[in-house]
């Protein structure tokens, strides 16, 4: 636990990315094997089960400091961690503990079968034994969550110094659904050839196109590949030795949420892998249904006929990453796609497994006007992929691109505000905002992001000054601030008071030159949403 | 408090209206009390200006050498109107007082802003029994508990070496006057050039003439571009944002600062590192200083006031807040 809680610490103090991972590297060199795996596991977002809720935590600790219940949220509200807030406010400690962090995290996971009695016990008697910096670490491996400010880029580059091997191949070792307790640093140092049917690779990702290709092109159009930019759950297809393994993009193993796709995939020769998208879609439909369609069937264990029936979905096919058992990653993009085509039958309409059509036109602003038809047909823009692009690990600049459409916009009042969390907390970063219906204001979208940090500043100040009326942690602030809020798209939703709701809001700019008078009005949003729904109904079955 | 309290809020500030005299007034008035040579509470435009002898040498310095000062020393008793007004050591930073204002066997004690914790250069803060104290509460939660000085001032040092060994400017962010001093105080002479920035700079020649020891610095190099000579640097804050930093080759930043407490405040700043040091109160100081002064009657000003009000009502006292423009909260 000392090595780690001063890796925890070091890295803490520094923002430059090489000294984070020299840290790591030296850390990997030194502290114990399985203390490495932990980790990883840690901070790739494999954290331990919880085997002790918030609740109980919450209990143990005002007993502990003696103080009442609503100084503590006030703490928490002002430190916007709980492990931190409550290692912030246990009596001081003179002890340290000397045990590996790999037992400690035994300790934490034999506690889950205790009584409750037990558990506070072992709460009191953990902290009696560590020290400050030690219990924020004990207090985030127990209430979870272990985001430091570490990506995987940065642990990959680590390891990869560490063990003298390429990155690339490292980050393939670490995807999917190891268990830490079993994974040993031999398995990623020399991996077994057993046990990895199920693993995927990483994905490749895109960047942002930078300028408007129309005006600045990023090349030859013959170079490029396009495609329509899905909005579903980017996964990985993976068949081998007849079995079927669907992950999302988030490393989750989802195969038995989406029954309706293992009977086409068990069809696909042994040894496929295909990265494409999963998206709600009828059959028969020109176009598929809304993301808020899909969220109907995420996050359950398994769907009911029902629910399959009335919310289907398809996997459109983009990539193909492994054929017959082969890594075709380094081919380039243009033979990929060729081999990928032979794999789909004539009628696409018909399966749930489908190939994702290509978009050819003659010259980048051709190209550009079929892209202003995206929402229509509910996709979110368009994918540019270089005709000899591999298929690399994370994101490369040059080799994709997202090219997508405008957001839709309108202008709203902040109405209430609330603290952030981790790298914000402390600050009012949480904001509501507000359009007008009549004289009144309807809230309808939540963001965090978007501001600078110079803005996040100036706003923090103001909603400080112009507080009206404070509800627990959310405060109501004079609607004075008017900013441009972007969203991807609108849905009518009954379960808002605006009857409508929007995806990925975020601000994208501070319109200081308009009153709030001046923002929009709920009429104007109901009237965008008529107008995007219109434009995407599904044809009738 | 039925009858007229001794010290009410006006538009220019806390005022003492039997005494007729404003206590760190915001707006021009006739004759203020100053507690202390920041700039959120020293303002410019008073006809006459009261305030503890060093603590003056910093209001000539920063306002102008005309201002019409009336010096006093701590525990000396001036009566004016049948107001007797004395200054105690608030132990916030050179020069700092409390405000002892009695009238018809009533006290009232304005602490200003105070720290109850060590400090190498300004007189330790002084209780007062009074009546009714009014209590800064800049640091007013259970998470604000400051280490030891000494073991913060060992990881200062440790941290200029590390910088050394890097080839890299440790550049230390701490407020001008005070703050600056007191680390000045505390840190080794022996890891190398410490350099001070002409704002603080100034301040320790002023200190340094009021007679607090304050070891030598290097003058300001004019020349702090890249390969420019390592060592530390000691900077306001507000040269964070500046062309300085921009071109002064490999550094590392620091603040000294109570705030740093909080990870998320020194992450948001992009800094390297944050050194728990404050010359204010910390939560059970504040308990410290409230309980010593015997008071009843607690008013809370300067921070997170409704949060140290409901505590002491909870507590059992008479508490208030009072609304203040004074340092918001980037200060510490």
């Amino acid at each position: 636990m000392k090595q780690f809680a001063a890796l925890v610490l070091t890295l803490d103090q520094t923002t430059s990315l090489n000294r984070k991972s020299d840290l790591l590297a030296r850390f990997f060199a030194e502290a114990p094997p399985e203390d490495r795996i932990w980790t990883i596991a840690l901070f790739t977002g494999r954290r331990p089960r919880r085997q002790i809720n918030t609740r109980l935590f919450r209990e143990v600790i005002l007993a502990e400091t003696g103080i009442p219940e609503w100084l503590f949220a006030e703490c928490y509200a002002q430190v916007g961690d709980l492990a931190e807030t409550a290692a912030l406010l246990l009596p001081p400690s003179s002890q340290s503990s000397d045990d590996t962090l790999t037992r400690w995290i035994k300790h934490i996971q034999n506690s889950g079968n205790a009584s409750e009695e037990e558990k506070q016990n072992f709460l009191r008697h953990s902290w009696a034994q560590l020290d400050r910096d030690q219990r924020f670490v004990f207090n985030k491996l127990i209430t979870g969550g272990f985001r430091l400010g570490i990506s995987q880029k940065i642990i990959l580059r680590a390891l990869a110094r560490a063990l003298e091997q390429p990155a690339d191949q490292l980050a393939h070792r670490l995807m999917g659904d190891w268990n830490p307790r079993e994974f040993r640093w031999e398995d990623l140092v020399q991996p077994q050839a057993t046990d990895q049917d199920s693993r995927p690779y990483p994905f490749c990702l895109a960047y942002p196109l930078e300028a408007d290709p129309v005006d600045d092109p990023p090349g030859d159009l013959r170079e490029w590949t396009c495609e329509w930019k899905w909005d579903g759950i980017r996964a990985q297809l993976i068949q081998r030795r007849q079995q079927t393994y669907l992950w999302s993009r988030g490393e989750e193993l989802v195969t038995p949420q989406f029954p309706e796709l293992l009977p086409p995939a068990s069809h696909l020769p042994d040894g496929t892998v295909l990265d494409g998208e999963i998206l709600p879609w009828q059959e028969k439909a020109t176009s598929p249904l809304t993301f808020q369609d899909l969220q109907k069937r995420l996050n359950r264990k398994k769907p009911g006929a029902n629910t399959v029936r009335n919310t289907p979905v398809i996997f459109m096919a983009y990539d193909l990453l492994e054929h017959n058992g082969q890594d075709i990653r380094k081919k380039p993009f243009c033979e990929r796609r060729k081999i990928l085509e032979t794999l789909f039958p004539k009628n696409p309409r018909e399966s749930p497994l489908r190939l994702s059509p290509l978009v050819h036109q003659k010259s980048w602003s051709r190209l550009a006007q079929e892209r202003s038809r995206s929402r229509t047909i509910g996709a979110e823009g368009f994918m540019l992929k270089k005709n000899d692009s591999p298929y690399s690990v994370g994101r490369k600049k040059g080799l994709w691109w997202k090219w997508k459409v405008d957001p839709l916009t309108a202008d709203a009042v902040l109405v209430y505000a609330q603290r952030g969390h981790g790298r914000r907390s402390g600050q009012f970063t949480d904001y509501t905002f507000a359009v007008w219906d009549g004289d009144q204001l309807v809230p309808f979208a939540k963001a965090y992001s978007g501001l600078t940090n110079k803005e996040i500043l100036e706003v923090d100040r103001w909603i400080k000054k112009h507080t009206r009326e404070k509800f627990g942690p959310v405060r109501t602030v004079e609607p004075q601030l008017v900013f441009e809020i972007g969203f991807e798209g609108i849905y009518p939703s009954k379960r808002h008071k605006s009857g409508l709701a929007v995806r990925f809001p975020r601000i994208l700019r501070w319109r200081q030159d308009k009153p709030s008078r001046e923002a929009d009005s709920l009429e104007t949003l109901h009237a965008l949403l008529a107008q995007v729904c219109s434009a995407s109904v599904t044809e009738p079955r | 408090m039925t009858k007229n309290p001794l010290l009410s809020l006006q538009p220019e500030g806390l005022y003492c209206e039997a005494g007729d005299f404003h206590i760190d007034p915001w707006r021009p008035v006739k004759r203020a009390v100053i507690t202390h040579a920041h700039a959120d509470h020293a303002r410019a435009g008073h006809q006459l200006y009261l305030a503890e002898t060093s603590c003056g040498h910093f209001l000539r310095g920063r306002l102008g050498a005309d201002i019409h000062l009336l010096p006093l020393r701590y525990g000396e008793r001036l009566r004016h109107r049948g107001v007797t007004l004395s200054l105690h050591p608030a132990g916030h930073i050179p020069g700092s007082a409390q405000v002892r204002v009695e009238y018809r066997g009533e006290v009232w004690v304005a602490g200003g802003d105070y720290k109850v914790g060590p400090d190498p250069l300004a007189a330790a803060f002084e209780p007062v029994r009074c009546h009714t104290f009014i209590t800064e509460c800049t640091f007013g939660l259970p998470i604000y508990r400051w280490p030891d000085p000494d073991t913060v001032a060992e990881e200062i040092s440790q941290w200029w070496l590390e910088c050394r060994k890097n080839d890299q400017k440790a550049v230390l962010f701490a407020y001008s006057l005070g703050k600056a001093q007191r680390l000045l105080a505390m840190l080794p002479r022996d890891v190398g050039p410490l350099y001070a920035h002409p704002a603080t700079a100034r301040m320790n020649a002023i200190a340094r003439q009021s007679g607090y020891a304050l070891p030598a610095t290097e003058p300001w190099p004019t020349e702090a571009r890249k390969g420019a000579a390592e060592g530390l640097y000691l900077v306001p804050p507000a040269v964070e944002d500046s062309q300085w930093l921009r071109q002064c080759g490999a550094h590392s930043k620091a603040l000294a600062s109570g705030w740093m407490t909080v990870r998320g405040n020194r992450r948001r700043r992009a800094l390297d590192r944050g050194f728990v040091i404050s010359d204010h109160a910390d939560w059970p100081g504040l308990q410290q200083a409230i309980a010593a002064t015997g008071a009843e009657n607690i008013l809370a000003t300067h921070g997170q006031t409704h949060v140290l009000v409901r505590w002491l009502r909870e507590q059992g006292y008479h508490a208030d807040n009072l609304q203040t423009p004074f340092g918001e909260e980037d200060e510490g």
